[in-house]
């Protein structure tokens, strides 16, 4: 089978920055990616060259200012991240695209095991059903019980890390977008993370992720694409 | 993703005097749907919110509501008596004062069974029931049904007053402000209540405030006011993260990170 899952091209994208005099600050010009199901690219190149931006992109997060990202929804169709509508975005999000970020968005009071199970509920799956399978990817990870029913807020980097990890793959997103998925991670989750991400690539999802541990990067991606800075001047 | 907005506003209109609060303003709010409009104080965004939930009439543009049945119906032109009907049914509203939001010199029990005797319930054993189950829901507890308002915290009072918004579990609830003048801890606790009530029951909100967290925590969409006009709306976090328009960026960089 060859049906990409993910289909970018043409994105451009740059920042305007009104409060200091309009300064224009382009980051991609004319950037494509390509992921096939069962694929796992990892996106390289200097700090600053844009691989954050592009996955924030690749998230929705940013608005691209030309270009299209056209993704494979779970019900076959296709949707132009670049150009949806919020609430297409919104869908896309709960069956579409996961995301493992370095930062967990933490909401006052709502417990480690709630954050991970929520994307399960999201999509419809019974209360109780969503929550045993957080408690058992918290568990893999780890995360010991008596953390599941805390708010992450005082957690440790790693524990938080751990949270976000399983957050992103509870549910089988047929895109999922990894930042430093193994930052701040021992070797013992590191392997936990490896094995994930083969058992996401296995049942076919496309991956797209940033990897500076660069010993991970080539046990689970299957190629690198190089993100290259823009020149100001250009 | 093909269903009707439950409330669309067109081309709205109001000035106070010489001031325009309303400047040809347009927006959608979908089912179960969570909009938050932010601005500073003076933007327009409260007379807004109270132009489309009938409150005040603009000197130009329809506002149109569609009920449970699908049936269109413009907010100001269905009359007092229908307008009445729809907000103690299909909508809700919360005030940033709980005292207008709520009846003072009633229990707390009552504040939540008056909003269900309004659309019918009958059975005083079931409305102190339901009203006792709402109290425990929003962390109040049931052994104070008895007790008037006016003996609670400003927390408790706000969370009593979305009780009593709720309980008819409405369509489309209104808020303005909720958790202004509150605590940061309070409004913590509050936030999160009204995240998974909202959730839960699906409902769709219109919700103002000068709380861009909040505005993060709670919405799916953004709308962002400045004298009377709509400066940048879309997704949330997308306007938050790489706002466009030059008023909000200066709105994002002036909020503090915690």
């Amino acid at each position: 089978m060859t049906g990409w899952i993910l289909r970018a091209e043409g994105l451009t994208k740059g920042f305007t920055l009104h409060l200091q005099g309009g300064t224009r600050i382009p980051v991609l010009r004319d950037a494509a990616l390509t992921v096939e199901p069962g694929e796992c690219v990892a996106l390289s190149g200097p700090s600053g060259a844009g691989k954050s931006t592009l996955m924030r992109l690749l998230q929705g997060n940013y608005g691209a200012d030309a270009g299209s990202i056209l993704l494979r929804r779970p019900d076959g169709g296709v949707s132009d991240l670049a150009t949806a509508p919020p609430r297409e975005v919104n869908a896309l999000r709960r069956d579409t695209i996961g995301h493992v970020s370095q930062f967990l968005r933490v909401i006052p009071r709502v417990p480690a095991l709630e954050v991970v199970a929520a994307p399960l509920i999201a999509r419809g799956m019974a209360r109780e059903e969503a929550l045993d399978r957080a408690r058992a990817l918290l568990r893999r990870l780890n995360l010991p019980d008596r953390l599941h029913g805390l708010p992450p807020a005082t957690f440790s980097g790693g524990e938080q890390q751990r949270v976000n990890l399983a957050r992103g793959f509870i549910a089988p997103f047929p895109l999922m977008l990894l930042d430093e998925p193994t930052a701040s991670l021992d070797a013992a989750n590191r392997e936990v993370v490896i094995a994930l991400i083969g058992e996401a690539k296995a049942r076919g999802a496309g991956l797209v992720g940033i990897f500076h541990d660069l010993d991970v990067r080539d046990r689970v991606a299957h190629r690198v694409v190089e993100v290259a800075p823009l020149r100001e001047a250009a | 993703m093909s269903d009707d907005p439950i409330l669309s506003a067109r081309g709205l209109s109001l000035s106070f005097g010489a001031v325009r609060a309303l400047d040809g303003v347009s927006l959608d709010l979908w089912p179960g749907e969570v909009l938050a409009i932010v601005g500073e104080s003076g933007s327009g965004k409260s007379t807004l919110l109270r132009v489309m939930a009938g409150e005040a009439r603009p000197d130009a543009g329809a506002v149109t509501y569609r009920d449970t049945l699908g049936a269109s119906m413009e907010v100001h032109g269905m009359g007092e008596p229908a307008l009445r009907r729809l907000a103690r049914t299909e909508w809700g509203f919360v005030r940033q004062d709980a005292r207008e939001g709520l009846r003072m010199g009633v229990s707390a029990g009552g504040n939540v069974g008056e909003r269900l005797m309004a659309t019918g319930a009958r059975h005083y054993g079931s409305i102190r029931e339901e009203a006792a189950r709402w109290l425990e829901r929003v962390e109040i507890s049931p052994s104070r049904i008895d007790d008037r308002p006016g003996t609670f915290s400003g927390g408790m009072r706000q969370r009593l007053q979305i009780a009593r918004t709720l309980v008819t579990r409405p369509r489309l609830v209104f808020m303005d402000e909720p958790t202004g003048g509150l605590d940061v801890s309070v409004q913590a606790r509050l936030l999160d209540l009204i995240r998974g009530l909202v959730s839960d029951l699906g409902i769709a909100v219109a919700l103002v405030t000068h709380d861009i967290a909040a505005a993060r925590l709670l919405a799916h969409r953004l709308v962002v006011m400045r004298e009377g006009r709509i400066v940048e709306e879309g997704l949330t976090d997308r306007v938050l993260d790489d706002p466009r328009h030059p008023y909000t960026q200066l709105l994002v960089s002036s909020v503090l990170a915690a």
